[in-house]
């Protein structure tokens, strides 16, 4: 997993809530069984005008000038400024791989669906969640100066914007760290094997029906 | 000793071990395995060469990449079968149990782990897909969880997980006639919205949940998903222990009376605090349809689709805006003025032989009407099919035109070659409608098995309650 420390990059503002995972990665792409390549097709119904499939030459495609990650101004974009309960809709770790890799570092929303915040932490992709008053001005800052940059600072857990105003966030200290050091956190667990055997020998014992 | 919920009792049964951060280490007793979100799980474990902890624990399906049609010609596209293949192999490698796509018991996930036995009360359940809350419906503590934990979880047999909080959704007083565990479901989400359950387990309780069937139940923890919440469930009661009598993985004998007294005890305390409550009135539910992007725009049947202007708070407002044009609908408009294109029953939420059967009475000795291009039924398992046609009800669908098809999830998703066409509109019994999920461009309206048969006949919708 990469990790995540601190971070000053673009910001491109996408102003809808509820983003769901099939807008983010729709499921033609779902078929691959990598884990890499799915940056090209980041918002697929959005980005292009023509339909896309798996193994297309995606940069041969019309992309849609309209959608904002299209424009230049947005082009190298690192932070992902975005609504409520971004990331609803189906379990595919596919979302968080696909905004990686694009070169989405970070996510500032007033909030996102749990699948989606769980995953994105398993990649190191932060999802940073901010009241929506301040998500509101971030908006509408990104929006009236191109070139509009914010850092994000995980040991400090603040967003500071090119004027110098500071925002605090709240992480879980347990996705913290593991974020900050690029933790496998199958290796964690396994360092609790006894306790997991132990647990599985008193669980044979009170429900002996799932063990045949 | 404090009052307990179903779910407060349910972690607190499953924890390995409390860490100091405020996070648990929490048991797996059961995990579902399909072809989409399982392959880079199997390779990270086998690149950091370690073994499944307890292959016995694990149960696999080919479903959400599979062909609906003829399957002894193989999957005819090549990057689905690769998929197909590579769940598989790892299955072969790893001695893991699979239900192959040409096998008898395949089928959707959620559909064939309760049908055999494979869920059971009282378990942990995860499954790399959303919609595995479908099994709370058996007081069950079961969540979706992505390619990572799928890994962690072949592993080691635990997750890392942080306790929620606790809701209940009461559903009292009689249901309705024409009205299903669907429109239940549905009314839900248009009232608590499609992020209300963010950050909660739902418990569905009321008189209403109660005289479900456990088909019924389970479309309603199906779609807890769609409300925000990772999990929702039902207590136990004497429908959920016969439910799994006689069942394939069920216990048997001696093992079945102990764990029918254990089950019992799966219900919340009768003085549990939750921390937040929601009250519906089964009798003033409707049937549903949606009408927008997201499950939450929802009406009843009798409503008209409403107009965004007269919504307060701007973001919604825009929202709506959104939605409508990517419908192509106008506020105003009636919903039983929607005319359809194609009608798809089927999925996790709705595929079951109850629903077949709801469906089925609806069109028996009637047609398709020929404004539809295509009607499908899909069952959700091998076994469903195969129970349908004993029924005759596969006979009931091909006269009245519906195309009757092989186990999968279909054009709920569309991964498979069942989508929609750019602008086509669906009547659909499946779980989501957001834009471009049953095909790039394509409409869908959520209903439940009953109004998408009747609006197959009509070629719009109608008021089921209005053909009784």
């Amino acid at each position: 997993m990469q990790k995540f420390e601190k971070l000053t990059g673009l910001v491109v503002p996408i102003d809808r809530p509820n983003i769901d995972t099939d807008a983010i990665i729709p499921k033609q792409y779902l078929k691959s069984i990598k884990r890499t390549g799915f940056g090209p097709n980041l918002f697929d119904t959005w980005r292009y005008l023509d339909p896309g499939e798996p193994g297309m030459d995606h940069g041969k495609r019309r992309p849609n000038p309209d959608f904002i990650l299209n424009q230049p101004r947005y082009r190298g974009a690192q932070i992902l400024l975005a609504r409520d309960n971004f990331g609803c809709g189906s379990s595919r770790e596919h979302a968080p791989w696909a905004l990686l890799d694009y070169g989405i570092r970070a996510i500032i929303a007033p909030s996102y669906a749990d699948i989606f915040y769980n995953n994105s932490f398993k990649n190191g992709l932060l999802p940073v969640v901010l009241p929506r008053d301040a998500v509101d001005r971030l908006f509408r800052e990104t929006t009236a100066a191109p070139g509009y940059r914010l850092t994000v600072d995980l040991p400090a857990q603040t967003v500071t914007t090119p004027d110098g105003t500071v925002f605090a966030f709240d992480i879980d200290a347990f996705r913290k760290h593991c974020v900050l050091h690029g933790l496998d956190d199958i290796g964690l667990t396994l360092e609790h094997v006894n306790e997991i055997r132990a647990y599985e020998a008193r669980r044979k014992r009170e429900a002996p029906w799932l063990f045949t | 000793m404090a009052a307990k919920t179903l779910y407060d009792k349910l972690w607190e049964a499953h924890v390995v071990r409390d860490n100091p951060d405020g996070t648990a280490l929490l048991y797996i007793d059961r995990h579902l395995v399909h072809e989409v979100t399982s392959a880079q799980a199997f390779e990270g474990l086998k690149l950091a060469g370690r073994k499944p902890w307890r292959v016995g624990a694990n149960v696999a399906t080919a479903d959400h990449n599979v062909p609906t049609t003829d399957r002894r010609a193989g999957i005819a596209d090549p990057v689905a079968r690769l998929q197909v293949e590579t769940l598989d192999q790892n299955c072969r490698d790893f001695g893991i149990v699979e239900f192959g796509m040409s096998d008898p018991l395949q089928g959707i996930v959620h559909v064939i782990g309760p049908e055999l036995g494979a869920t059971l009360p009282g378990t942990t359940v995860v499954c790399g897909d959303s919609h595995t809350s479908t099994h709370g419906a058996f007081a069950a503590l079961a969540f979706g969880i992505g390619t990572s934990e799928v890994e962690h979880v072949l592993a080691t047999q635990c997750l890392i997980a942080k306790k929620v909080k606790n809701m209940r959704v009461r559903v009292d007083g009689p249901i309705p006639p024409g009205v299903t565990a669907k429109d239940i479901v549905l009314a839900i989400i248009g009232r608590i919205g499609t992020a209300g359950g963010t950050g909660y387990a739902i418990e569905f309780a009321g008189s209403a949940i109660e005289a479900l069937s456990l088909e019924g139940r389970m479309t309603v923890c199906n779609m807890s998903i769609e409300a925000g919440a990772r999990s929702g469930m039902i207590a136990v009661d004497e429908k959920t222990i016969e439910y799994f009598r006689g069942r394939r993985s069920a216990p048997k004998g001696d093992l079945w009376d102990e764990a029918a007294t254990a089950w019992r005890e799966l219900r919340s305390d009768p003085d549990a605090k939750f921390d937040k409550e929601v009250a519906l009135n089964a009798r003033e539910i409707k049937p549903q349809v949606t009408w927008g992007t997201s499950p939450e725009m929802v009406a009843p049947i009798d409503a008209v689709v409403p107009d965004p202007e007269k919504e307060s708070d701007p973001t919604k407002r825009i929202g709506m805006r959104n939605a409508l044009q990517y419908m192509a609908l106008a506020p105003g408009t009636p919903i039983r003025d929607i005319a359809l294109d194609k009608i798809f029953i089927g999925s996790c939420t709705n595929s079951r032989i109850e629903d077949l059967r709801a469906a089925a009475a609806v069109v028996k000795g009637k047609r398709v009407a020929k404004t539809i291009k295509l009607a499908l039924v899909v069952p959700g398992s091998g076994t469903v099919k195969r129970q349908a046609e004993q029924e005759g009800l596969d006979r009931i669908f091909m006269e009245a035109g519906f195309e009757w098809r092989e186990p999968g999830c279909s054009m709920c998703l569309g991964m498979n070659a069942d989508h929609l066409q750019p602008g086509e509109r669906c009547a659909s019994t499946s779980n989501r409608n957001f834009e471009g999920r049953q095909g790039a461009g394509g409409r869908t309206h959520l209903v439940s098995p009953a109004m998408a048969a009747a609006a197959a006949i009509a070629g719009r919708f109608v008021d089921i309650r209005e053909l009784r």
